[in-house]
């Protein structure tokens, strides 16, 4: 278990709600790390390059873009406010020096461009001295006079032509709206995920999924694959506007909803969604347009004896995330996380136990609306640990191959900048041992929902409301 | 045998609090002090959302409580007095639970869009108390501790008398029965001491339904003609409250638009067959054309598009209907499907 220490401090503690953070993700190269919050903005971090100069500085994250994602907006017909919190950002690969996000709202999806400009051009002589407008004639000039018959005379007045010159600038980034997909959505925004093909990439909300391509805005797509192997995609909007839905033609009869979605790593056919019913189904799109009729359905039989009335909400999958290997996927339910073998339905092969000491305290965390809360997890690198949150600030990391954990706090007071975090415990019963916190101290405003790991390296990026902390890990 | 139920603590005296969490923890309903020990707490705050003084209610419940078994011990034996003040404490923590239900549903009618994801899973929840109900009989437990106390039933747990019961009721429990509009506003909650003035009867279900379930998650295609005339009722039903409301909004208009919803506009509805039959009669005034919005709307998304594949619409027989297709016609599409592959093909 790597041992962390805080790289990156958050400059001041800020209590303004628009701040709260709704969503962190690093880049593929983990050079980048997008935050979006409540308020509809993007904070793009970058890392800093180690150099010789200042050894101190290695690897920190310092912020490199800003830009207004989302505004609010207001559904004339159904009288309805659309929020404009950010509730998911997905990184593009790579392909140039720019760099590619999307970032989603409750029923927008936006490609932004984030480009550097460390250069600008000077010396146009399209204007004077003084700063007129040349007259463009004046430029260059060629007048042709006609002196004598049959003779021309060419008079060529040229002013001397400057060609610009870059001049070196300050570093200035910028982001730009490329795309914008949008009315594709009736409900809720919980998921986008990047196909591995690069050019599609999916968005689900409560109840439909929806396959984009990223060139084309107006229309989203079903693949259908022809009879033979030959895959000849044929886009079809009109027929199945949707690659999944789970609308009831009757909604009285709505019992389960779509909680998360995700694209498989490498099979870009392939992708898993999960349910509030604590069920994956994973869909192959090759197999129909619309992917009613899963491939794999993923359930692990309700054990009897733990049975109350909050068995179900508490196995709503909150989060679902591949492995990088492609083998294996993780879900989040409110209690525990679970590993999944993608060949092996019937139950997980590892379960990972966050904050059981809430078991006993289900009926006020339901009373508070706090058991609706919807924890991420991620994967690291390697996919030998996982990691996500908990209340009180509380983050928990899980050595998948010694199956040791450990819960850490994301906050000032607890920890000081270059000194390795203390694990904390939670005493769950009987004495309390010092530096114990009991379950009844917990604060439960105090949520870490949204954590992100390095896809590299041992840093994490941790939200805790509205400020992001960084740890890294100390060894490096 | 001890039943355990989480989440639920008993304090001696004092401050009631709603929860057992940390004091960062928000509370629906209001904090306040009873002047007496209770022996028992559930939820008794949500009385509280719901226009009646529960510190009253409580003490009345703990002292008849104490009577009773200080009263009756002699007759009773140890055992079943444990386990009838367990199996009556189970009931009363789940209509609890049941109630605190129906008021979150309520209240996510009052949200700028709510969280269909979380209306489903209270609404799932209520579904499986009221099954639970109806499978145990459980009522016949909980009129039994009371009854031999003599106490009035105004005197009753707050939180199932808010709940209107019907006058006519049958001789088997009924999962849903609910009284008109009309009738029940006699009965309605109305400043502190006497609640709905109710008859004990042998067999209660005196589940009076949110019926608005289905709607709580159809607001975000519900069109303003809806709310509209939920807000008249709502208006007409809100003249007698007493509010003392503190829910998470803070708005002081909550509690009468609570109640009206509650009871909306049902009618008796006698002898179903089961509850989710029930449950279908309950929502049948629900007028079925705001579906056809919906699919207009996700529809509409469809019609504009023009595209390459032109030919291919024109082909496709359900075009002219925009469509979110039940399975069934997916299937007969995906054939017209195969069968425009094939031309396309040439095979």
């Amino acid at each position: 278990m790597p041992l962390f220490v805080p790289v990156s401090f958050p400059p001041s503690e800020r209590d303004q709600k628009a701040d709260i953070i709704s969503t962190v993700e690093f880049n593929y190269s983990g050079e980048l790390l997008a935050t979006g919050d409540k308020g509809g903005r993007v904070v793009i971090f970058q890392r800093e390059q180690e150099s010789k100069n200042r050894p101190s500085s290695r690897g920190e994250y310092n912020v490199y873009s800003t830009f207004q994602s989302h505004e609010p907006e207001f559904d004339y017909l159904k009288s309805l406010e659309i929020e404009e919190k950010i509730n998911k950002i997905r990184w593009l690969p790579q392909q140039n020096a720019a760099h590619f996000l999307l970032s989603a709202n409750d029923k927008t999806i936006k490609l932004w461009k984030i480009s550097e400009r460390d250069k600008r051009a000077e010396g146009y002589n399209l204007k004077d001295e003084d700063g007129r407008l040349r007259d463009p004639f004046r430029i260059t000039t060629l007048r042709v006079s006609l002196s004598h018959l049959f003779q021309w005379h060419f008079e060529l007045q040229v002013q001397p032509v400057k060609v610009p010159v870059l001049m070196p600038m300050d570093l200035m980034v910028e982001a730009s709206p490329r795309r914008i997909f949008a009315n594709a959505h009736t409900y809720h925004i919980n998921s986008i995920s990047v196909n591995s093909d690069y050019e599609t990439y999916l968005s689900a909300d409560d109840l439909r999924i929806n396959l984009w391509h990223l060139e084309i805005t107006d229309r989203s797509f079903s693949i259908l694959y022809a009879i033979s192997d030959v895959p000849l995609p044929i886009l079809l909007k009109h027929v199945l506007p949707y690659i999944v839905d789970i609308k009831p033609a009757n909604m009285e009869e709505l019992t389960e909803v779509i909680t998360a979605a995700e694209c498989h790593p490498h099979q870009c056919n392939v992708f898993v969604y999960s349910s509030s019913k604590g069920t994956i189904r994973l869909c192959d799109m090759r197999a129909a347009a619309l992917c009613d009729r899963h491939s794999k359905f993923f359930e692990e039989p309700e054990d009897p004896s733990s049975r109350s009335f909050f068995s179900e909400i508490i196995s709503s999958i909150s989060d679902v995330k591949f492995s990088h290997s492609g083998r294996y996927m993780m879900t989040r339910d409110y209690l525990s996380v679970k590993v999944w073998d993608l060949n092996m339905e019937n139950r997980p092969v590892e379960t990972y136990q966050v904050h059981e000491y809430l078991r006993s305290k289900l009926c006020s965390l339901y009373e508070n609306d706090c058991i609706f809360d919807k924890f991420e997890c991620c994967w690291n690198g390697s996919d030998s640990a996982i990691m996500t949150g908990s209340y009180n600030n509380f983050f928990r990391m899980f050595d998948r191959n010694t199956r040791r954990d450990i819960t850490l706090e994301a906050s000032r007071e607890n920890s000081k900048p270059r000194a390795m975090l203390k694990p904390r415990k939670v005493c769950t019963g009987g004495k309390r041992k010092k530096d114990e916190i009991s379950v009844d101290s917990l604060d439960f405003n105090k949520k870490i929902l949204h954590t992100a790991w390095h896809p590299k390296e041992n840093v994490i990026a941790v939200a805790a409301t509205n400020n992001l902390y960084i740890f890294q890990d100390k060894l490096n | 045998m001890k039943i355990s139920f989480p989440g639920f603590r008993t304090r001696s005296c004092g401050t009631l609090l709603l929860t057992e969490c940390s004091a960062g923890v928000r509370n629906v309903g209001c904090s306040f002090s009873c002047s007496g020990c209770v022996s028992a707490c559930t939820l008794v705050s949500f009385s509280t959302v719901l226009g009646c003084h529960p510190c009253f209610r409580l003490n009345m419940f703990s002292k008849g409580t104490k009577r009773k078994f200080s009263d009756g011990d002699e007759e009773l034996s140890d055992e079943s007095l444990v386990g009838a003040r367990v199996a009556s404490s189970y009931s009363l923590q789940r209509q609890s639970l049941l109630d605190m239900s129906l008021i979150k549903l309520q209240l996510c009618h009052m949200l700028v869009e709510p969280n269909l994801c979380r209306s489903v899973l209270i609404a799932n929840t209520v579904r499986q108390i009221q099954e639970e109900m109806t499978h145990d009989g459980s009522w016949h437990m909980v009129t039994e501790a009371f009854c031999g106390t003599g106490q009035s039933p105004s005197e009753r747990l707050v939180a199932t008398e808010v709940l209107c019961r019907s006058r006519e009721q049958d001789a088997e429990p009924k999962l849903f029965s609910v009284i008109s509009y009309e009738g029940c506003r006699e009965e309605e909650v109305v400043a502190d001491e006497t609640l709905c003035s109710v008859s004990v009867s042998e067999t209660v279900s005196n589940v009076c339904l949110a019926g608005r379930i289905g709607q709580c998650w159809e607001k975000s295609e519900l069109s303003d003609v809806e709310r509209d005339e939920e807000a008249l009722e709502d208006s007409r039903l809100g003249s007698g409250e007493d509010e003392e409301i503190d829910t998470e909004d803070g708005a002081s208009t909550e509690g009468p638009k609570t109640i009206g919803q509650v009871f909306g506009t049902f009618e008796i509805k006698n002898g179903s067959p089961g509850p989710d039959s029930a449950l279908e009669e309950l929502f049948s005034d629900v007028d079925t054309s705001y579906y056809d919005l919906d699919t207009m709307l996700t529809g509409m998304q469809s019609a504009p598009k023009m595209g390459p594949y032109d030919l291919l619409d024109s082909l496709a027989p359900s075009h002219s209907s925009p469509s979110i297709v039940s399975p069934p016609n997916c299937r007969s599409d995906l054939n017209e499907l195969d069968h425009i592959m094939e031309i396309i093909v040439g095979s």
